[in-house]
């Protein structure tokens, strides 16, 4: 295995704002690195230094140990850009849109054709290639950007937000196209603002805030920072609240918290507990309103991790049982 | 299908790291396509290319031709080659305010993140846009023609005479490159380029002679490109001198490229 990209002491100023200060990242071939952060953190900027759209103030960005300030067009050759707005072109179709890209790349008239079908029909695009990307949903132009960035095989690939404003559905068949880059080998460097997207497809996450890493990790790692999932509790009756607190704390050895009134929530380091639960609030007949098996979300991370909230506390990440 | 994403990745590289020759030419000529396709798909905006002749002309030809020619057809033989010009001028501000709005969207950081040459996008960009010089003056022609507008020299010197304002047109494209580049707004870069066009339109002798103008002004015209380029479109449309005009119109657009060309490619270079 040998490092795919890597920034060493990254800094960018923008005028007096500073939006990196000092940020060492490093991904191995063929893995995915998550970045995760609130708005404003300084995962796209950190993204344009590696895509050579910004040159850093300070330290080392390097792709397949080049340089990009010393030597942009070699590493421009080796990576695709998937920006958080979509790059294509919408008075063109989306095969037009992968042909200009083709063309740009100098590759054969042949490939051209065989990649743009091949890269339609592998989005689900298909039927949409001759429409101009003005009558795209949000979901296909994010495909067709995405497949725009590969028309080159690049071996690694940024993707900046790939899924901000997607619903669920959409996100899930992007993290399948995610997925199958890294089965070709392909690097992958993924912005997000979900802990449960950095969870689903990172091999390790790099946690930034105000342009540093706070914390970096594996998944499980950072979870276990974090503290991992919870179980919370609704009863229907506040007069079974103490029962309900009793049984919780019976399962899993910690003392119940009641983040708001009439809810009980408890750390929960398997899943298995929470079945138990499930069926020994039924065995004691006690009715819940409410009854979830919550996932940290970014949230959870940055107030374990810096003691602040985050100014985009907008994304939750439950899921209900 | 999951071969198809990216395997054989090491193939696939090498033929895109091949560096085939006159990759500028050909990058420049993909994007100019682009230019041309949105063009076509929004013929709106044409419309500006289309009315302009029609309106320039009536106006000036039935307000003017009376009293300067004795009448509109007379008029009209002066007028129109030098309204040529200053149509390829105002069709060219066009190029600077599409190229302002490009730049702000993400399809030109994909680009950028390309390995493309840097003054590609450019050289696409005032390529593209000589489908409206084209527009301007077939209309311009198509209806002078039918206001007694004749050319009485030959059609190759005409044709040379529309070719040497699209090339004016050419080089003024890369002065609102540069506003392009440097200015933040679409709608800025199209006033101010209206207020560099606007001395080198109409500080002219497109409508009236130049005896009767005041010293400053003709000090002006003496150096003033587009004159130049209108004396050598009245030439070789409708006769008359044409080897001093043409010559010094050729090195204006030679010297204008020459010096706003960079300006423009190292503005866009330093938006990175």
């Amino acid at each position: 295995m040998s490092t795919a990209f890597e920034t060493e002491g990254l800094v960018k100023r923008f005028g007096d704002f500073t939006a990196l200060a000092g940020v060492d990242l490093a991904a191995e071939e063929g893995t995915v690195l998550g970045v995760l952060g609130p708005n404003g953190a300084g995962k796209t900027t950190m993204v344009r230094v590696l895509a050579t759209l910004l040159r850093p103030d300070g330290g080392a960005a390097r792709v397949d140990g080049i340089d990009v300030t010393r030597r942009p067009d070699e590493v421009r050759r080796r990576i695709g850009l998937t920006g958080q707005f979509a790059s294509v072109d919408d008075d063109l179709t989306g095969m037009e849109n992968l042909q200009l890209i083709g063309r740009l790349l100098d590759l054969r008239g042949s490939e051209i054709r065989s990649r743009t079908k091949q890269l339609l029909a592998d989005f689900d695009l298909a039927d949409a290639a001759k429409r101009t990307v003005k009558t795209y949903s949000g979901g296909m132009r994010r495909r067709l950007d995405l497949a725009a960035s590969l028309m080159g095989r690049p071996r690694t690939v940024f993707l900046d937000e790939p899924t901000t404003g997607l619903d669920p559905v959409k996100r899930e068949e992007l993290w399948g196209v995610v997925r199958r880059l890294v089965a070709d080998g392909t690097t992958v460097l993924l912005t997000t603002q979900y802990l449960e997207e950095a969870d689903a497809l990172a091999d390790e996450i790099s946690v930034f805030d105000h342009g540093r890493v706070i914390a970096h990790g594996t998944p499980a790692e950072l979870k276990r920072i974090v503290g991992g999932q919870s179980i919370v509790v609704r009863p229907s009756e506040a007069g079974s609240i103490d029962a309900v607190a009793g049984l919780l704390r019976k399962f899993t050895g910690h003392e119940p918290e009641s983040p708001q009134r009439g809810v009980l929530a408890v750390p929960a380091e398997n899943e298995l507990v929470f079945t138990a639960i499930v069926a020994e609030l039924a065995l004691a007949g006690i009715g819940v309103t409410e009854l979830a098996l919550r996932l940290p979300d970014l949230d959870d991370v940055f107030f374990k991790l810096t003691g602040h909230v985050t100014s985009s506390n907008d994304q939750k990440t439950e899921v209900p049982a | 299908m999951t071969a198809v994403l990216t395997a054989p990745a090491a193939p696939g590289l090498d033929a895109a790291a091949v560096k085939r020759p006159f990759a500028l030419a050909r990058h420049s000529l993909a994007l100019a396509w682009r230019n041309l396709v949105k063009t076509m798909r929004n013929p709106e905006q044409l419309l500006d290319v289309t009315l302009q002749p029609i309106i320039f002309t009536a106006m000036f030809g039935f307000l003017l031709g009376g009293a300067l020619a004795g009448d509109t057809a007379a008029y009209l033989q002066t007028l129109v080659p030098a309204l040529m010009v200053m149509l390829t001028l105002f069709a060219s501000i066009q190029s600077g305010t599409n190229f302002s709005t490009d730049l702000k969207s993400g399809l030109f950081d994909r680009f950028r993140s390309m390995p493309i040459g840097r003054s590609a996008p450019l050289i696409g960009a005032v390529l593209g846009d000589a489908i409206r010089y084209v527009v301007t003056i077939v209309v311009l022609l198509g209806f002078s023609y039918l206001l007694g507008f004749r050319i009485e020299t030959d059609p190759a010197r005409a044709l040379a005479a529309c070719l040497l304002a699209i090339g004016l047109g050419f080089a003024l494209s890369w002065v609102f490159l540069l506003l392009g580049a440097v200015m933040k707004e679409p709608g800025s870069v199209q006033g101010i380029a209206f207020i560099v066009t606007f001395p080198l339109t109409f500080g002219t002798n497109m409508l009236t002679p130049t005896a009767s103008m005041p010293g400053w002004l003709q000090a002006w015209m003496d150096v003033n490109p587009s004159v130049y380029a209108m004396d050598a479109a009245r030439g070789l449309m409708v006769g008359g001198p044409v080897a001093t005009p043409v010559a010094v119109t050729l090195a204006w657009i030679a010297g204008i490229i020459a010096v706003f060309a960079p300006l423009a490619v190292a503005a866009y270079r330093r938006r990175t």
